[in-house]
């Protein structure tokens, strides 16, 4: 998918002027609530006119100013996820679903109704109404009705979050994946910096209505890492979870990891580890409180804001600590060297379980 | 106590009649005014709710008396009913018009509200989805105004039921013709020997009211809740 964007709209009291060309399936918009993700979703989907501009999408002209042309959005096939899931009250889950694909022209239909159910686990849903459907439900049917319109390009203007976290981070991979094997190219829109990195590859910063960066997801959030009060947020999936001396314990690609005994119930899933959690030591420290000591290399240093982001390589996984630049100085550390991180079995925060599992692959 | 003579249950099947067709006169107009003040932005709107709103507030009696200067024999449409062979002053049309009048500005509150409480993100979504706007219209705004359709229609059958003013004006008060039951009311009223007669036809105007006010309640809950 390639788009191109250069518009200009003016409101009362915001302005949106933006001119960018991105290409690729998996794309994030990032920003915080009042940057114009909003304004950029209506302007794309046709809800909004530009007051000047042209927007393309792939060859095909959505809007030009100059040559008169502005499709109505239901000739533009772009559908939306919305955060809340909008769906038709007064229609069943079937007729929801059906909604936009008995408005797709025969010959544009690739979806098939029974396996994007089947993905989706929304089968047994299919006679009810919607109403009484549970959020996360709702979510699975509203990614399915947009699917099932055939766009070529879907908008998911922040769909998770209306959703609690647990919720989140359960729905994450039907949107990864239906998206995927569909093969229908989105345009992911949010405030997360985590839902970012989970669900795209290149991603674009937009503040007060400028796009002010261009780049990786992973980039941004190392960007981001300076000015963030949570800091740099490592993703860790973990499996085969064991009890042992009232801790858990869960293998990581580059690890064993003990964890607190508060996830028990947890076998397997992911979990964050802030940047912030991690302590540095240039030798092996005799004993330390932490649970976790690991023994990794310097692969590589970057700075963000007033702090320098250390990216250590333990084993076969990777992690980002943050330090200050008068520490690294200190400890010598760079790249190449080894030194040992250490951090808290309470410092992780599970996101999710088994991620992988919830998806039917077949 | 409840008597009541052939004349009356004329006067009951007239309301009734009279009634039931300004409402569903009105009703796609009606309709077509609500979405147009909420959905759709344009010039002159605030011009359009007022004179909509108008009859509302203006007495019955002018409004039954410009609807005689327009469509009485020598009015601006009646010359022009009047070579087509068409009468309507003095006729059950002509009370049906006067009620679809006085009654239309309820109806539009009703579905205005009704209209209003769509959440807009749905009309979006319906577009998005490749219905075009009279598509998403009939599919999306159309079902979910119904509770407020429901409401209006059932104030605007209140309303027509007790409508007199403008009714007496064009209509006149003609047993078994244009004698609607307050027109029947005032007679008997007018009659020292009648005041029986009148209270059960009363009686009859209230039994009727207040069945109508509940399915409106009834409506205006469900409404409510859907929210």
């Amino acid at each position: 998918m390639n788009l191109r964007m250069a518009v200009n709209k003016r409101f009362a009291d915001f302005s949106l002027s933006t001119d960018f060309t991105v290409a690729g399936d998996r794309i994030g918009i990032f920003g915080t609530s009042g940057s114009g993700k909003s304004t950029l979703v209506s302007l794309l989907a046709g809800l909004q006119q530009p007051d000047l501009g042209e927007i393309f999408l792939d060859d095909n002209c959505l809007f030009s100013s100059s040559r008169g042309i502005n499709l109505p959005p239901e000739q533009r096939r772009i559908a939306i996820v919305f955060q809340q899931h909008c769906l038709f009250p007064h229609l069943s889950v079937k007729n929801n679903l059906l909604y936009g694909f008995r408005r797709c022209p025969p010959e544009q239909r690739t979806i098939d109704f029974d396996s994007l159910a089947r993905v989706l686990k929304i089968e047994d849903l299919l006679g009810r109404g919607v109403t009484n459907l549970s959020g996360g439900e709702k979510q699975r049917v509203a990614l399915g009705r947009a699917i099932l319109a055939n766009p070529r390009l879907l908008l998911m203007d922040e769909p998770l979050s209306a959703l609690d976290d647990t919720l989140r981070f359960q729905i994450i991979p039907y949107l990864k994946s239906v998206s995927e094997r569909f093969g229908i190219p989105y345009l992911f829109i949010s405030h997360s910096l985590v839902e970012m990195r989970l669900m795209t590859d290149s991603a674009l910063l937009i503040e007060k209505g400028r796009i002010v960066e261009q780049t990786t997801s992973e980039q941004l959030a190392r960007i981001r890492m300076g000015q963030s009060s949570v800091g740099y947020i490592n993703l860790l999936e973990l499996s085969d979870m064991t009890e042992r001396d009232g801790m858990c314990s869960y293998r990581w690609k580059g690890g064993e990891l003990l964890l607190s005994a508060s996830n028990r119930e947890t076998a397997s899933g992911l979990f964050e580890l802030s940047s912030k959690d991690i302590i540095l030591f240039k030798k092996h420290p005799e004993a330390v409180s932490a649970r976790n000591l690991l023994e990794c290399r310097v692969s590589s240093l970057f700075e963000s804001g007033r702090k320098l982001g250390v990216e250590l390589e333990c084993g076969g996984g990777s992690l980002v600590a943050e330090i200050v630049p008068e520490a690294a100085r200190e400890l010598g550390i760079m790249a190449g060297v080894t030194i040992h991180a250490a951090f808290k079995a309470s410092a992780f925060r599970r996101l999710s379980k088994s991620v992988g599992n919830t998806i039917d692959r077949e | 106590m409840l008597s009541l003579s052939a004349a009356d249950y004329d006067a009951i099947r007239l309301s009734a009649q009279v009634a039931i067709a300004a409402t569903v006169l009105s009703l796609p107009f009606g309709f077509a005014f609500a979405y147009l003040i909420t959905f759709v932005k344009f010039r002159g709107k605030m011009m359009l709710e007022v004179i909509v709103n108008l009859p509302l507030t203006l007495p019955p009696v002018v409004i039954g008396y410009f609807l005689l200067l327009l469509l009485g024999k020598r009015g601006w449409l009646g010359t022009l009913l009047n070579e087509a062979g068409i009468r309507l002053i003095f006729t059950l049309k002509a009370a049906i018009i006067a009620s679809a009048i006085v009654g239309f500005p309820l109806l539009v509150r009703s579905l205005r509200i009704g209209m209003e409480s769509i959440d807009p993100q749905l009309i979006k979504a319906s577009r998005t989805l490749g219905a075009r706007w009279h598509d998403t219209l009939l599919t999306v705004i159309l079902p979910l105004s119904v509770p407020g359709l429901l409401a209006g229609s059932s104030l605007m059958f209140a309303r027509s039921l007790g409508e007199f003013g403008a009714t007496i004006i064009v209509a006149g008060n003609i047993p078994g013709v244009t004698q609607t039951i307050p027109l029947a009311i005032y007679e008997y009223a007018a009659s020292p020997t009648s005041e029986n007669m009148a209270l059960s036809l009363c009686l009859v105007s209230v039994l009727i009211s207040m069945a109508v006010l509940f399915l409106h309640e009834i409506t205006a809950r469900k409404l409510a809740r859907r929210d």
